[in-house]
């Protein structure tokens, strides 16, 4: 099936978008041969420095390259200026939700949210009620995904609260391009994202634990370099200077929590840790984890540590609960949310489960825990009997499922042999907080390279764009 | 102040590049000899494998000491751990996991060498162009070497690193010595002749030393000189005792920077001193073999030291 799709340089319509006119003027004068060499020098630069990841299940290719197209996803200043308004707000609210729902739980009482949604729901921890993170801050480092359909229409696919990924391929697109095209950038005023290392240092400091005694010493927590992120956690430290700490490396020493240097150990202030809940604390969640720290969580209750993002954070970012967000905006900022939702069907109301049976084939059905693009029906791109398959399951554990239309998401023109093409496209930004909201102007960009294909995760054959925002 | 970890991947990585480059150094000298003698190719070959300490795990494997198994088995062969590309492989994982301590330029060299070996390697290599697998084996390495000094801080990152190179390569060069010394010498009476044996040759060339021999002693190769070289010589980049003065001097330095000294500092200066106070008559009163067993165990034990006082092990 294809989909009449707005296409974010060349609509049908209207013709070349104004965003993309100094792009396409520039691009008007390049010999096609040398942007295909251009790509090339691309993939060479990727592969030398490693920017790889793994992807789970494929031995071989323990290590592949995210494909990344050289032709740059163009936003105006206007069109992001609307934007962080709405992630702003969003944001906020987030942080709000998490706040009332370890502590007095408002927006249950108020009949907002419905109880069993949070009680029953793996992504709320109870060691977390009453306990107060440092600086009052749940989510530090929030991914936004947002999709759009038209020139006026932005929606919030998803809101990624826990350990937002990507990051280091936004840096990493943006400083290839500057490599390759560096002439493009005297033409253009795109707006810079490279301090966003220095903004998550700054973001991180800030939010110290009260008891810190002069500058604190800040610290990335990884599962280790066979982790799928590893480049990125390895990256992130190296541009921020602090230390890339394992599990192995930690331990409680003295009611703080300590790293093994060669000098002996040395007290953390602030983790920005990128392993899992779960796997945080043995002594407190999963016994068997041995990429955590034991008594971490006694460190982080008694406010000697800041750990980012904080645990239980992904209450907020729960597919279940994503289509409650626009009564969750409401209800904390006082205020219609600015931006909207994918219109979601709860497949645990028996009504949303009939409809959703019956338009399968329309529908794309999600697991309401899962991430990555795994675990999830595209209607419309499903055979039959795929379709039929995944409605026993889906009748077999209803609540583990929510369903969404297929939208029509924007197109960006990508390079392909013959020329450009168009392919689908969503927008992850990030936005760091603090004691104030910092939303770098840019994101990653990920593009769908099978025509015509709406999955854009990287696990599932997508590629990035570098993303610009332009200084207009 | 550096995680143990750290140290311990820094340490690691150093150590198994320099062995990538042994490895291919000794597989040339084999060739070299196995080219000019074809008789005793075979028992040439054996030598090369006991200098590697693979004699027995090869033997497991294979049974002719021909030039393609041994090319094989310490140049590609994954399951031996010391192979180039094994080596390779461990000490870009190292670099993977000490990546923040590394230059952008040396954790590309590195990935790079580990790039184009992994493509090189990949098929048995044909007996033709094993000189040009060779080649480039020490022209990637030394590509590492080349980034790593110019781009890399003096500080403690640069000592754990370079700690791991020169154990390495001490361990190296004794047991090269230890073992062709023993192989090549009919018997202990010809130990202060002149020689006028090529197969000589293969001790320096195994340490990439045989051009510079020459402009330190004589065109003739005499077994006593050899050993003065590699053992005693302040000023060959692969004997024991320039190995252990820059032992000593990076651990200096990171007695200095951290305000302690540990067991690896006095053990380090006892073979310093034992090094500087010898003669290469003394050495071979008291006897060669013996001199070197004692010199590898103590540096294993230097390394384990190391290991244990900067909380890597």
């Amino acid at each position: 099936m294809r989909l009449a799709a707005f296409d974010e340089m060349l609509p049908e319509v209207s013709g070349l978008r104004r965003p993309y006119s100094a792009y396409d003027r520039w691009l008007k004068e390049q010999d096609p041969a040398r942007l295909t060499e251009k790509m090339q020098d691309a993939e060479r630069v990727f592969r030398k420095t490693g920017i790889t990841f793994a992807v789970y299940g494929e031995q071989e290719a323990s290590e592949r390259l995210i494909p990344f197209d050289i032709v740059p996803r163009i936003i105006s200043g206007n069109e992001w200026r609307r934007l962080t308004q709405g992630i702003e707000q969003r944001v906020q609210a987030l942080n709000a939700f998490l706040d009332d729902i370890y502590h007095r739980q408002e927006i249950l009482r108020a009949g907002r949210v419905p109880t069993e949604l949070i009680a029953r729901n793996e992504a709320f921890l109870p060691e977390m009620i009453g306990v107060r993170p440092p600086a009052g801050v749940y989510t530090h480092i929030i991914g936004v995904d947002i999709v759009r359909i038209s020139e006026d229409e932005f929606y919030v696919l998803e809101d990624n609260a826990r350990t937002p990924s990507g990051v280091s391929y936004m840096l990493e697109n943006r400083e290839t391009m500057m490599q390759l095209f560096p002439e493009l950038f005297q033409k253009i005023k795109v707006r810079p994202v490279e301090n966003y290392p220095q903004l998550l240092r700054q973001s991180l400091a800030a939010v110290r634990p009260q008891g810190t005694k002069g500058a604190p010493t800040i610290a990335v927590l990884t599962p280790g370099s066979y982790n799928s992120a590893y480049f990125e956690h390895a990256f992130l430290a190296d541009q921020m200077g602090v230390q890339l700490v394992e599990g192995q490396d930690l331990r409680v020493v003295d009611g703080h929590v300590a790293m093994r240097t060669t000098e002996g150990y040395k007290q953390i202030d602030v983790l920005y840790r990128r392993v899992d809940d779960s796997f945080l604390d043995p002594l407190t969640f999963r016994p068997d984890s041995a990429l955590g720290v034991p008594g971490i969580m006694d460190v982080y209750r008694a406010g000697n540590i800041t750990i980012a993002n904080a645990p239980g954070t992904g209450i907020a970012d729960d597919k279940a609960i994503y289509s409650y967000m626009p009564e969750i905006v409401e209800f904390y900022t006082g205020r219609k949310a600015i931006l909207g939702n994918i219109p979601t069907w709860r497949c645990s109301e028996p009504d949303s489960l009939k409809y959703v049976l019956e338009h399968i084939h329309e529908l794309v059905i999600k697991e309401v825990h899962g991430s990555g693009g795994y675990g999830m029906l595209v209607g419309p791109a499903a055979t039959k009997k795929e379709c039929e398959a995944f409605a026993k399951k889906l009748q077999a554990k209803p609540s583990n499922y929510i369903a969404q239309p297929t939208l029509a998401l924007s197109t960006c023109p990508i390079l392909t042999d013959k020329g450009l093409a168009p392919r689908h496209v969503d927008l992850r930004p990030y936005v760091l907080v603090s004691d104030r909201i910092q939303i770098v102007p840019g994101g990653l960009t990920r593009v769908a390279l099978k025509e015509g294909s709406l999955v854009v995760n990287s696990s599932q054959g997508g590629g990035t764009k570098d993303t610009w925002v332009l200084d207009d | 102040m550096l995680l143990g970890r750290t140290a311990n991947g820094l340490y690691w990585m150093n150590r198994y590049i320099e062995r990538a480059e042994n490895m291919a150094r000794l597989v040339d000298a084999g060739l070299r000899m196995a080219l000019t003698r074809t008789q005793s190719a075979s028992e040439e070959w054996s030598s090369v494998l006991l200098s590697a300490g693979s004699d027995v795990t090869f033997s497991q494997k294979y049974s002719d000491y021909t030039a393609a198994n041994v090319a094989d088995f310490l140049l590609r062969d994954t399951s031996n751990p010391s192979s180039t590309m094994a080596a390779i492989e461990t000490a870009r994982n190292n670099a993977r996991m000490v990546r923040t301590a590394l230059t952008r330029e040396t954790w590309e060299s590195i990935n790079e060498a580990w790039m184009a070996l992994k493509r090189m390697l990949a098929k048995p290599i044909d007996e033709r162009d094993l000189p040009s697998v060779l080649d480039a084996i020490k022209r990637e390495t030394a590509l590492i070497r080349g980034s790593f000094y110019g781009t890399m801080l003096r500080n403690e990152i640069f000592d754990f690193s370079q700690l791991g190179t020169y154990v390495e390569r001490a361990d190296n060069t004794a047991r090269i010595l230890d073992v062709k010394y023993y192989v090549l010498l009919p018997s202990i009476s010809w130990v202060g002749s002149t020689l006028d044996n090529y197969q000589w040759e293969s001790i320096l060339r195994s340490v990439s030393a045989h051009r510079s021999y020459r402009w330190v002693y004589d065109a003739d190769y005499k077994p006593t000189n050899i050993a003065d070289y590699l053992i005693l010589n302040v000023r060959m980049p692969r004997s024991l005792t320039f190995c252990y003065r820059f032992l000593s001097e990076h651990l200096k330095f990171l007695g200095d920077d951290y305000g302690e000294r540990h067991a690896c500092h006095a053990t380090a200066e006892k073979t310093q001193t034992m090094l500087r106070a010898g003669s290469i008559k003394d050495i071979f009163d008291a006897g060669l073999h013996e001199f070197l067993a004692n010199f590898i165990r103590d540096n294993t034990k230097l390394g384990n030291e190391i290991a244990q006082d900067y909380r890597f092990n």
